[in-house]
């Protein structure tokens, strides 16, 4: 499961064919524990890395760090579960440290973040402060660089 | 000048390598994809890299004792005694070589004496024989088959020792056929040798390239320490390449013999490559298991590829080659080679570059990602289908 895991992780489009033959198992087998780990929640879906430079879409993304006020019965979930319902809100996570929950955000321009916060973020109930940071450019993201690799520089000796 | 008169007989006699001509031809083609490269194209683990950068900063770069850091004699006897359970003196069971195949020159130098025979196991990696004759020794071909899996029976040995068998060469896991030896495979070579005055030179520097199954060194067995120069180095199994670092394990009275010479021509290995080299062996095991992960992905990859193209190759389990036959196609393997790379521009090594019996195979590199991997097999699959006989 973990090999496949990871296999998956560095590039979710290889064929169970593909998949069967680099872990020494049978096709079959392959889509069966794929299925089970979509059907257990393990695997919640699949997604592309883009170059959003060479894309040229041109999108502003922003790195928010919130800080919030735990509730009595369910802490930080209540408030996380409302952000995530979010659709320009594209990862959120509970951290420890300096702030509460971090978030990243994609928005069509600076003016579409900066209301998101304003108005969506900040007015919200137990939101104690925001702090937002855009993003200037993407080197690499979930194990993928995000530029050119430098071509094979290896000589050909035996 | 007549340079020819001028010139060292031996070192002439030295034949140029064979796939040059080869290679150079690939160069001259557009889009060429390659699957004929012999070292990792895993980059070396950012940890090492950064030990070097901090001993520039940090450190004066002197010339260093001859065998080496002593520190990195050190972690080298305890990765030999935590991999193989075999113990070496880092004082003076130890020398650090500039990569392993000094270590392997330093062995033919240290032992032979004119016309001793080297029984050289092959297929194998080409600096072998022309190494034995610079020192003076004779280069003997001990062939495998590939029917056994390319792995070198006590039969096949002792067919060809003689009175003046001074050496036996070998190399497992093995380039270019990913080749390996097990216990019991060693175990029937050792009964032939025990008791003789044959030396062995183990080359191991693909020791932590194996699938499936962990190396074993010929060093272990019984009776077969005193007798055995274990080769192995930092290229492979740390993608240390270019760093150039390799060491050679023996009994002191060999060590102090290949010291002398090393001390002359070389002084010491660079300090940078065995600063970096201790980081590697402190705290890499992690790294060089994951690399390997991933060979043996492409490894089992290519092979169903083979399998589904109608290429027959025994499933190798070491290093980061397979040698499929080429024998269903009717053509040798240099004929194999030149049509593969002008039809369908793949460059791969024919067999017949590592001795007379590779000749019916062709060496691949699985040193490369899956994507590269995968356009090499469609094309591969194509020239197959066109040749079909």
């Amino acid at each position: 499961m973990k090999e496949l895991l990871s296999l998956l992780k560095q590039n979710a489009r290889l064929s169970n064919a593909e998949l069967a033959a680099m872990l020494g198992r049978d096709e079959a087998t392959v889509a069966k524990q794929i299925a089970e780990m979509e059907e257990s929640g393990i695997i919640r879906g699949y997604s592309v890395i883009v170059d959003e430079e060479l894309a040229d879409r041109d999108e502003v993304s922003a790195y928010i760090e919130l800080k919030i006020t735990p509730q009595p019965d369910c802490g930080f979930d209540e408030l996380a579960r409302m952000i995530s319902g979010f659709e320009e809100v594209e990862s959120v996570t509970l951290m420890s440290g300096g702030y509460d929950l971090g978030i990243t955000l994609t928005g069509s321009g600076l003016r579409d973040i900066a209301n998101f916060v304003s108005q969506r973020l900040a007015t919200l109930e137990g939101v104690l402060s925001t702090r937002t940071h855009f993003v200037l450019k993407r080197y690499k993201e979930k194990g993928i660089l995000i530029q050119d690799e430098p071509g094979d520089e290896r000589g050909v000796y035996l | 000048m007549n340079y020819e008169s001028i010139l060292s007989e031996r070192a002439q006699a030295i034949a140029p390598s064979p796939i040059r001509r080869f290679f150079d031809l690939a160069e001259t083609m557009d889009n060429v994809i390659s699957l004929g490269v012999g070292e990792p194209d895993f980059r070396t683990p950012w940890t090492i890299r950064q030990a070097a950068i901090s001993t520039l900063e940090r450190q004066a770069i002197f010339y260093g004792a001859n065998s080496g850091l002593l520190q990195l004699r050190e972690e080298i006897s305890h990765f030999m005694e935590r991999k193989y359970k075999l113990k070496y003196c880092p004082e003076n069971e130890l020398l650090v070589t500039i990569g392993g195949s000094e270590a392997v020159d330093l062995t033919f130098r240290t032992l032979l004496n004119p016309g001793d025979e080297v029984l050289i196991t092959e297929p194998c990696f080409v600096c072998y024989a022309p190494l034995v004759s610079m020192a003076d020794g004779v280069p003997v071909s001990l062939p495998t088959q590939e029917k056994n899996e390319f792995r070198l029976t006590a039969e096949e040995l002792k067919a060809k020792i003689t009175p003046k068998t001074k050496l036996l060469m070998l190399s497992y896991p093995n380039n270019p056929t990913g080749a390996i030896m097990t216990r019991e495979d060693y175990e029937k070579l050792a009964e032939v040798l025990r008791g003789t005055d044959i030396m062995v030179l183990s080359d191991e520097i693909y020791s932590e390239l194996t699938y499936g199954t962990k190396h074993v060194s010929i060093a272990e067995l019984d009776g077969m320490r005193e007798r055995t120069i274990v080769v192995n180095g930092f290229s492979k199994a740390f993608a240390m390449t270019g760093w150039r670092l390799g060491w050679m394990a023996a009994p002191p009275e060999i060590i102090a013999q290949a010291r002398k010479i090393h001390q002359y021509a070389i002084m010491c290995a660079p300090m940078i490559s065995q600063r970096a080299a201790v980081e590697a062996l402190r705290h890499c095991d992690a790294d060089t298991a994951h690399m390997a992960e991933e060979y043996d992905h492409r490894r089992r990859f290519l092979l169903e590829r083979f399998a589904e193209m109608g290429l027959p190759c025994f499933p190798a389990q070491g290093a980061f080659y397979l040698f499929p036959s080429i024998e269903p196609t009717g053509m040798d393997s240099e004929t194999f080679c030149e049509k593969l790379l002008e039809e369908e521009r793949v460059a791969v090594v024919p067999g017949s570059a590592f001795g007379e019996s590779g000749k019916n195979n062709i060496r691949i590199s699985y040193a490369y990602s899956l994507k590269h991997l995968t356009e090499a097999a469609n094309r591969m699959e194509r020239f197959l289908r066109n040749h079909k006989k």
